[in-house]
């Protein structure tokens, strides 16, 4: 076994570039989980983005249009899901298993034509001398744009979560919709908003997959994406920066498995395939088994029907 | 302006109407979408919905596909259903398929080339241990440690196929199989071949295992107290608990139960349609049964007329594109929809629409 | 002579069934304490909702300092200086203080400058509360400082208040009263709801009195009584209790120190509760919601297992078991809450009947249901105890609350128990199904059975209780006969204190 083949400046880099997705839908997720709705069709949002993305990309040639279309198709498809959850009442985790397998569908449908090509590159930061640095150059200033908005868009959530008006406004309806309803705020207005939000992100991240991550369109290539972004969220007990941290381990073991599949170091393939996924379970099993803080933690509402009675 | 009041019982009008209501829509909504791929809409529902039963080349062959396809899809969703009845969420139910499958599997090639008809039974048994082990995983983790079953159920479909694809590589690989990654073809052997018992219609003994199951879940859950307990604990945890249930008992037999249908799906399929494990075996049936189990109402007669539904989708589906080049993932669109207006539509069970005037 | 600061006139709302407010009109005066009275559903709530704008009447007017006032929506009431207290409080349990202040106010103020100013108008209000503390860590009477001190940082000129004291302790009461009286001084009007008398007529300046959805009587509480008020309430006579004829059997419910902590941020766990309940008896026991009642019922259900020894039942432990054990052994329980504890709602009056009634009635063999029997006791209930609905296949939640009510006691009676608890049995049930329920309950103790009665009203304890005690803070008093107890010795013992209502 050789590995020094493993050299930690890239495995860092494609680390990043392999948690930057989910680290998107999972940011749009929290902010929808902190208004009090469980969508649980990220999967489907995102490979919508990832179809919608790739196609608008190399239809335009240019991938931040073809991003802004993913958003926009992420949040299309989100709102959908609102419309019924807020307004029809339905049963939110039966919708958001229904957003999910509709999405799945239609972007195969979306993508038939698209399978097998190349799309558009996504140029690189490229800041004199300091790209040009040994290690740090390369592993903190010379990726994709996306990346550092990733970071900034969890910034963002953050700030506006704990230090604007209208994040404690969506927080208040979603640990308690009917004592925000009394105080007269709009529960399922800014319910819908955080949904288009969550939706746009998810897309997002799923145009990240399909134009930078790998980079081209493949049926179901996704592969449960979104189910880990809604795990992550409970992993890190819906704090935003603790996402940074969940997406990053779970970038670090999916890179880090892969290196190790390319090394041969005797473990089947398929076993080293499934670590991301049981690492997955066993950080939620560990951040759930303190029940206290897990309840504590979870906004009350968090999948409650409303409906105002008067 | 107009509004949604409450209903002071759910209809039980609506209840039977509204699948039925999402069919058609779906069927116009879907009949859209093909006109949007530019083929004709109404030869496309035709073709999907009629040409499986009528058509006079195609008919024969799609007629006895029906409860090939329909089988494990009821099997699957009748387990779920009870889980879902109950609040327990298992979406995993492709993962314990899988399971399912591989256990049973790998108790025939181990007995190979043994013949006796107990080969079979003893592998079904094996099929449904494999997926309600699988299926316990997350009932033990959400009853210990309070672990969401929905994550948990759904990150160990990965994990199955995953485990799959290191089965047929490795330990259940084929010695005969010039190094392809698939098991012995179980179908060869009259012992672990599951036998069929009225062709026209594609009825497998796993089929009549199936309906025969149908019975007992609609006889535990309407007559027995078990399922009243279930159902109670669905409808009204407090209640459950003021009637004396243990909510752990719920989570476990109904995600036991639920696992080793799936598991014993994937058996039946092993040994009698697909024939032999590869990485290209499951297809999803797991995530089928659960537009199933809610098209059916959660009730077991309905499942199986959804399942039949939902398998006519894919044989006509299948023809759709044989003859109008309608790609089969235009079906799982159609397929997505009808749950999708269903959940839709079913706020009319419990809420009337009704018009107010505003007061200013 | 004071200004009118609010004048109603002829309000009506109507809900689907009933009408909830019919022409209700009077004034209040600025700096005047104001009492709305009533029992409950006798419409206060729906009158002070169309008050702060989260209710739109049907018909009717409304001035503020002469002004047309209606207010859309709650914002715009507090814009206009009326700031309202919710009985069950509009408080979000994860965010802070200051946040929950935050959210009821209009206009943004720096976090820094908001924190001294609840510091300050907190003490000075006496009640100090901390800006960064967390709602979930703060008791019950914190809470409703911190509903307070957000009404008062927008200075209202209208504070409404809704039964604010049914959670309070006697100390935080007494706070509560200072409080206001003080705001009254500063020219605050305070609209108080309540139906304790005590309390209306320590504090209020005038009282207007309610009675199904409409103004029956006004009052100045100073010059009446407690019992003149309660008239005035139920519109009829308050009757005393009487000595009854009554021989108590054997022991047959035993606690001993009966400790349990409450799983409820909102609950009370009980401390050392003892009592003996014995055959033939009715046991009242009296107390403001929320001092372990619900506690208590569940661990006489069985669905909070205790320590064995702490419940004993005709001599034998039963504080390990489930709920179907003690049915079995004839320990049966009726919760507060009929949908959703007591009853599934989406689940016919049928299946509800089998919920509680499987085990005695033998409703099941080798655990299949049997039908007919489990439909027959369905039936059997629904015709003794006169409950209204079209059919036993009815869902339990189409039902009424009365109708219902006695569903739920009607299951428990008809099951023939050893000893019955029932908790706040007819809470939000018109009267002539609180009188069925009554007889029912007090047939049942006159054919051998005991029955532990928890309720909030008085008036249903000392009608038909043969013992009485108080349950305060998870405390319980020494019981005692009740008759020839007066409303006193009650009212003291219900304030939670327990050592003076002794000596009294």
């Amino acid at each position: 076994m050789d590995f020094s083949a493993l050299n930690p400046v890239s495995l860092m880099v494609s680390l990043i570039i392999a948690a930057t997705p989910i680290l998107l839908a999972a940011v749009g997720e929290l902010v929808v989980e902190k208004s009090g709705v469980l969508n649980l069709g990220v999967e489907g949002m995102m490979i919508i983005g990832a179809i919608a993305g790739f196609a608008i990309s190399v239809e335009t040639g240019n991938p931040w249009i073809g991003m802004l279309a993913a958003m926009f198709a992420g949040a299309i498809l989100a709102l959908i899901f609102g419309f019924m959850t807020q307004f029809l009442m339905s049963n939110q985790v039966a919708t958001g298993l229904a957003l999910t397998l509709f999405g799945l569908g239609m972007a195969a449908l979306l993508g038939q034509s698209y399978t097998g090509m190349k799309p558009p590159s996504t140029p690189h930061l490229n800041i004199p001398v300091l790209s040009d640095l040994p290690v740090v150059g390369s592993i903190l200033f010379s990726h994709d744009p996306m990346i550092y908005m990733s970071i900034a868009l969890v910034t963002g959530v953050w700030y506006f979560l704990n230090r604007t008006r209208g994040g404690l406004v969506l927080r208040a309806v979603g640990e308690n919709h009917d004592a925000a309803h009394s105080l007269g705020y709009n529960v399922v207005l800014i319910r819908m908003g955080a949904i288009a939000f969550g939706g746009a992100c998810a897309g997002l991240g799923g145009a990240y997959l399909s134009l930078v991550r790998v980079p081209q369109w493949t049926e179901g290539m996704t592969a449960g994406a979104g189910w880990i972004a809604l795990a992550i969220v409970v992993f890190a007990s819906w704090k935003p920066w603790r996402l940074i941290l969940g997406a990053y381990l779970f970038g670090g073991v999916t890179i880090l498995q892969l290196n190790l599949q390319a090394l041969g170091i005797g473990i089947s393939a398929a076993y080293l395939s499934m670590t991301p996924y049981l690492i997955t379970i066993i950080v939620m099993v560990i951040i759930s088994a303190d029940r206290r803080r897990a309840s504590m933690n979870a906004p009350a509402s968090l999948g409650r029907i409303f409906h105002a009675s008067h | 302006m107009l509004r949604l009041e409450p209903r002071q019982q759910a209809s039980s009008t609506m209840r039977w109407l509204t699948p039925i209501l999402a069919v058609a829509i779906t069927m116009v909504m879907g009949g859209f979408l093909f006109a949007a791929m530019g083929k004709d809409p109404f030869e496309a529902i035709k073709i999907i919905f009629l040409d499986p039963f009528f058509h006079e080349t195609f008919g024969p062959y799609s007629r006895s596909q029906l409860m090939v396809k329909a089988g494990p899809l009821i099997l699957i969703a009748t387990g779920l259903s009870i889980g879902f009845r109950a609040g327990v969420w298992n979406i995993g139910a492709e993962g314990q398929f899988v399971m399912g499958a591989i256990a049973g599997g790998a108790v025939g090639l181990a007995l190979y080339p043994a013949e006796g008809i107990w080969v079979l039974p003893l592998m079904t048994i094996a099929g449904a241990l494999g997926g309600m082990a699988w299926a316990m995983i997350p009932a033990f983790l959400k009853i210990k440690f309070n672990t969401n079953e929905i994550l948990v159920s759904l990150m160990l479909v990965y994990v199955a196929y995953n485990f799959l694809a290191a089965m047929v590589t490795g330990p259940l690989k084929s010695p005969d199989g010039f190094g392809f990654p698939e098991s012995r073809s179980f179908t060869s052997v009259d012992s672990t071949h599951l036998p069929m018992i009225y062709e026209p219609l594609g009825m497998h003994a796993g089929v009549m295992v199936a309906l025969a199951l149908v019975i007992a879940a609609y006889v535990m859950m309407e007559r027995h107290l078990l399922g009243f307990q279930i159902r109670l604990t669905g409808e009204s945890p407090r209640a459950a608990k003021f009637a004396g249930v243990n909510p752990a008992i719920i989570v476990a037999v109904t995600l036991g139960i639920s696992g080793a249908l799936a598991g014993m799906a994937g058996l039946f399929e092993v040994t009698g349609p697909a024939g032999k494990l590869t990485t290209n075996f499951p297809v999803g049936y797991g995530f089928t049964a659960i537009i199933v189990a809610f098209l059916g109402r959660l009730n077991p007669i309905g499942i199986v007329l959804a399942g039949l539904l939902m398998a006519l989708t894919y044989i006509g589906g299948e023809l759709a594109q044989l003859s109008l080049g309608i790609p089969a993932a235009a079906i799982s669109v159609f397929q997505g929809m009808m749950l999708f207006f269903l959940l839709a539509v079913d706020v009319f069970v419990n809420y009337r629409l009704v018009w107010k005037k505003e007061v200013k | 002579m004071k200004k009118t600061l609010l004048e109603i006139k002829g309000l009506s709302k109507s809900y689907p069934g009933v009408k909830a407010n019919d022409n209700i009109s009077f004034t209040i005066q600025e700096g005047e304490i104001h009492a709305l009275l009533g029992e409950n559903g006798a419409g206060k709530s729906t009158l002070v909702k169309m008050i702060y704008g989260l209710v739109h009447p049907d018909e009717g007017d409304m001035l503020l300092h002469g002004e047309h006032y209606m207010p859309h929506k709650p914002s715009e009431a507090r814009n206009l200086g009326v700031g309202m207290v919710f009985q069950h409080f509009s408080l979000f349990e994860a965010l802070n203080v200051a946040e929950n202040i935050i959210l009821g106010m209009e206009e943004t103020i720096p976090r820094a400058e908001l924190n001294a100013k609840i510091i300050e108008v907190s003490n000075e209000y006496g009640l100090p509360l901390d800006p960064n503390r967390l709602i979930g860590d703060l008791s019950v009477g914190e809470r409703q400082r911190v509903e307070i001190v957000r009404c008062l940082l927008q200075n209202p000129q209208l504070l409404i208040m809704d039964e604010p004291t049914s959670v309070l302790t006697p100390q935080e009461v007494e706070i509560l009263f200072k409080t206001l009286r003080k705001l009254s001084s500063e020219g605050v009007a305070i609209l108080y709801i309540s139906h304790k008398l005590d309390e209306i007529k320590a504090l209020c300046d005038h009282a207007t009195v309610l009675r199904m959805g409409k103004v029956v009587d006004t009052c100045i509480p100073a010059e009446e009584t407690a019992r003149s008020m309660a008239e005035m309430m139920i519109g009829g006579e308050l009757s005393m209790p009487t000595a009854r004829e009554f021989t108590p059997g054997k022991t047959l419910l035993h606690l001993e120190s009966l400790t349990l902590e409450s799983l409820d941020p909102f609950g009370t766990s009980l401390a050392n509760v003892s009592l003996e309940l014995r055959a033939g008896e009715v046991m009242g026991v009296a107390g403001v919601a929320g001092n372990g009642q619900d506690e208590l019922l569940l661990a006489l259900s069985g669905e909070r297992p205790t320590d064995a020894g702490m419940v004993k039942l005709s001599g034998v432990e039963i504080g390990g078991m489930g709920p179907t054990t003690r049915r079995a052994l004839g320990l049966l329980a009726a919760p507060e809450e009929r949908l959703g504890h007591a009853a599934a709602p989406d689940m016919s009056l049928k299946e509800n009947a089998y919920l509680s009634a499987r085990v005695r009635q033998g409703l099941t063999k080798s655990g299949f249901t049997l039908f007919g029997k489990r439909d027959d006791f369905a039936r059997e209930i629904v015709e003794q105890f006169d409950v209204r609905t079209p059919g036993i296949d009815n869902a339990a939640r189409s039902l009424s609350g009365g109708n219902l009510q006695k569903f739920v006691i009607g299951r428990e009676v008809l099951q023939k128990p050893t000893v019955l608890v029932v908790n706040q049995p007819t809470w939000g049930v018109d009267a002539a199904a609180a009188a069925d329920i009554r007889e029912a309950l007090r047939e049942l103790a006159a054919n051998g059975a005991a029955v532990l009665v928890i309720s909030q009203d008085l008036d249903e304890l000392m009608e038909m209780s043969d013992t009485f005690a108080v349950l305060a803070e998870g405390r319980m008093s020494e019981p005692r006969p009740a008759a020839g107890m007066t409303v006193e010795q009650i009212g003291l013992m219900m304030g939670g204190n327990l050592e003076e209502s002794a000596n009294a």
